[in-house]
Order: C-alpha cells, then structure tokens, then sequence
C-alpha cells in the first residue's frame, strides 16, 4: 500500500508539513504564544523548563525538542531562546537535517523587535512549504505510536486487541510500530521476553520492566497494590498480569524487533518497545520526538488530547463515550459490545483511518487544535 | 442458520476463558463467534471472565493465548472466574 507524503533529505517522510515555532527555554514562551495569536496556522511547541534542571533532564529535553525539530512532519523550524538559558537553540539546530531552521534569541534585541523579525522568517518559510508537494511514498515508511489512556473494563476487550490487528497490518506492510508505556508492562516481562526473536533484546525489555516495577514499589509502598486498583478488580481483572495483557494487545502480535531509549529513534522496521511513562503526554512526546508520523491512542473514559504536528487518532472503547465525546473521537471500537463489528472489523477501519490520515485527512485532535506538549522531566529543579 | 448475538469475546484462540460484553443472567447461552458455546452457571457482569471449559484446580487461566492466574479450586464451564476462584502466578 501507498500514501501521498512528504519527502525529506533525510530519508524520512512526513503526513503533514507544518511550520514549527518552538521555545529553548519557558522564559520564551511569551514570545512565541505572541505568534501563535499573529500566525494561527503555524505549531508551536512551549514548555515548562529549558533552564533550572540538571544535565540528565536537559540531555532528555534535549532529544525531545531536537527529536521534533527534525519530525517528518515538520517542513521549517524557528527555535526562539532568551540567551542565558541552560538549553540554547543552537543545541536543537544540531538535530535538524536538511530543511530550513532558524533561531533568535530575545536578549540581543528585546520581545518586540524578536516577535517583528521572528514574523519576517514565517512569512518566507511560508513561500518554502507551500513549494512541497505530496508524492506516493510506501507505507513501510510510516512509524506510528501506539498509545492508551482513561482506560476502561472495555479497553482490552475492544479498543487495544482491535488495536492491535491494525498494527499487526502495519507492520506486515514493513512499517514501524512502537508502544511505550513501560509501567503499564509490569507483570508481563517473562511474556514480552519470549516475543523478542533476539535474546539480547528480550533481556533488555525484561531488565527494563523489572526495574520499573522496583520503582513502582518504591514510590508507592504498601499503596503499590494499586497498580492494579479496585476499579481494576470491579472491571473484571483478576492480575497485573491480566491488566498489562489488555494494555499491550494494543501492539498486535508481531514479534518485539527493537527496545530504545525515551525520544530515540528506531533503527530497524518492526515493532519497537521504547521506554517512556505511561503518563499520556510524555508518552506521546517520547514517540513523536523519535519520529511517529502518527499515533493511534485508544481510550475508554475519554480524552480530547493531541500533539503538535503530529496527528493522534482517537478510539474509544464504548459507543456510550463516543457519543459523548462526539468530535473527539475518530473510531468507535464500542460496535464489537454490540455484537455489530468484530476485532477484525475495526482493526481494518483504525487501518484505513491510518492510511487516510497520511494522506492528509485532520483528525478530531487536529480539527479541534489539540495540541499539548511537554517535556519529560524526572529530577530536581534548581 | 442465523447466527446468534454475541454476548461475550474470545480474544485469543488458546483462551479458555471469555468476556462477557454485557451482563449475562444464570442459565443464558454464552455466545461466542455467533455460536453458543456454553451455558452461563452463574450471574456474569459485563467485562467479567466465563471458563469456557473446565479448569481443574492449580491450572491456569488462559485470556490473550497467556497465563494470567492460576485456579484456586475446579473451575466448571459458564463459571464466573474471578479472584474468589483463582491467584496470581507466581514467578
């Protein structure tokens, strides 16, 4: 199969082709929340740090803001910075590869002037992307981030498992999967283990479990029951076990080629575990960043979330969340409670919404301007 | 033939358990597939595991082609299994 995409010098092609404003440091944002009002069209990307943390989350916002700099979706980029800040733009120029890239920073000529200039380099990244046209691209080309979040006793019956016959398709196709989420694995290491054809891989998936599951404990004490809740139990789950079975049917059944770090880039084609939270924002900044054209996010209780540039399409659970979150939700995997659709039925129609968002189709998130990001960050702020 | 409503999942073809996708009364057919595939013979809520055979004790459970607990007593077909007849595996 085919869709229409953009190509870029470095190989890697892009769904959509958006100009990207992004701040280095938050003491930025202000300036570029200031463009966003003169520029609607353009993503910005804004975040909380930047400066005032160590080399660890710097080296992780790092990965992160460069890793989106260089997304395939991504056509130019201007990375506005204040000038006295921990994490200077031309840190994140070093990630970007052949596309245009500017950077400013507002302490050599104040807001006003940077806002004025910063206008003038939008302008002309304009006249650039509109140049850029669609060509057919295979869909081996495509990665796509798999994600679950507000879960309900319906996810891993309906969303996830149909889920994962999309992403079984994927990559039978030579695309890329990739599903994060590690502390959703706990209790699955020794199965996920035996998925991975390489044994250096399946250890290191099961050390990376394990350790979360070590963290999990020491963060939450006599309270690390609770990974599986009462909610959980009332829902019907009788074990961690059976609750991250549910969380990773998502993936499909392929077998596990890669396990990479949090916002690092895939080498192979596959399914590809990487190592982020389960937290839904820093996951889907880890996938995006190590360049997930898209991500699929499945979703019982509902959530109206997004990314900027990248297209995140929604499946519910239930039709009763669908109809009431009408024009959040893409796909309704509710049909399979009815008795109306199978797994098989719906694995297709999440396909063919994948394919139809490459070649351009918005989804409810882009439609309704959804576009939350963050940057990881695990230590102290200074 | 017309095929029969589905009222439960079988989501891996090693399952020897399925999901009910509503609540199914005592005495119902549990139909999977279009097929009844067992008797319920007991109250199942919505979302809870039916045995679709029997599971004698210190067995496990299989849903998504894996052990997920092990049963704690025999478990009959169209029984509810849940934590009052099964326990964790342990490792």
């Amino acid at each position: 199969m085919e869709f229409n995409g953009y190509r870029r010098e470095d190989g890697s092609v892009g769904v959509r082709n958006h100009i990207l404003v992004m701040s280095s440091v938050a003491c930025a944002n202000g300036v570029v929340e200031a463009l966003e009002r003169m520029f609607p069209e353009v993503m910005t990307i804004k975040h909380a740090y930047g400066c005032g943390y160590g080399p660890d989350d710097l080296t992780l916002s790092l990965k992160t803001l460069g890793g989106m700099a260089n997304h395939p979706n991504v056509g130019a980029v201007l990375i506005i910075g204040l000038g006295c800040e921990v994490l200077k733009p031309e840190y994140v120029v070093g990630a970007v590869k052949g596309k245009p890239v500017e950077t400013m920073l507002i302490q050599t000529a104040g807001s006003r002037t940077t806002i004025d200039k910063a206008s003038q380099i939008i302008e002309r990244f304009a006249a650039h992307v509109e140049r850029q046209k669609r060509e057919p691209t295979p869909v081996s080309q495509l990665l796509v981030g798999l994600k679950c979040g507000g879960s309900d006793a319906f996810s891993g019956i309906t969303a996830n498992p149909a889920l994962g016959v999309a992403a079984d398709m994927l990559v039978a196709e030579g695309a890329s999967v990739v599903m994060g989420e590690v502390t959703e694995m706990i209790g699955t290491d020794h199965i996920l283990k035996r998925r991975c054809p390489d044994p250096e891989v399946g250890e290191k998936l099961q050390k990376l479990i394990l350790e979360h599951e070590k963290r999990v404990r020491g963060a939450l004490g006599a309270l690390a029951g609770l990974v599986i809740a009462p909610g959980n139990i009332d829902g019907g789950l009788s074990s961690i076990t059976e609750k991250s079975l549910g969380c990773n049917a998502k993936a499909g059944t392929s077998p596990i080629v890669e396990v990479v770090g949090y916002a690092e880039k895939p080498t192979g084609k596959g399914l590809v575990i990487m190592n982020t939270p389960g937290y839904d924002i820093d996951a889907m900044a880890g996938m995006a960043a190590a360049g997930a054209q898209i991500i699929v996010f499945t979703t019982g209780r509902g959530t109206p979330v997004g990314f900027p540039a990248v297209p995140v399409i929604k499946v519910s659970s239930n039709s009763t969340v669908f109809k009431a979150m009408a024009g959040d939700i893409d796909v309704d995997a509710g049909a399979i409670l009815e008795g109306e659709k199978s797994l098989a039925d719906v694995g297709k129609e999440i396909y063919d919404c994948i394919l139809a968002t490459a070649n351009g189709r918005p989804t409810c998130a882009e439609i309704n301007r959804m576009e939350t990001f963050n940057c990881l960050k695990q230590g102290m702020t200074f | 033939m017309v095929a029969l409503k589905n009222n439960a999942l079988k989501i891996h073809h090693a399952d020897n358990v399925a999901i009910a996708i509503r609540d199914i009364k005592k005495g119902e057919p549990v139909v999977v597939e279009g097929t009844e595939a067992c008797v319920a013979a007991e109250d199942i809520p919505a979302s809870h595991k039916i045995a679709l055979e029997p599971i004698a004790a210190g067995r496990p459970v299989i849903r998504y082609g894996e052990p997920i607990v092990v049963a704690t007593s025999d478990i009959g077909t169209g029984q509810w299994v849940h934590l009052h007849n099964t326990k964790p595996i342990e490792k």
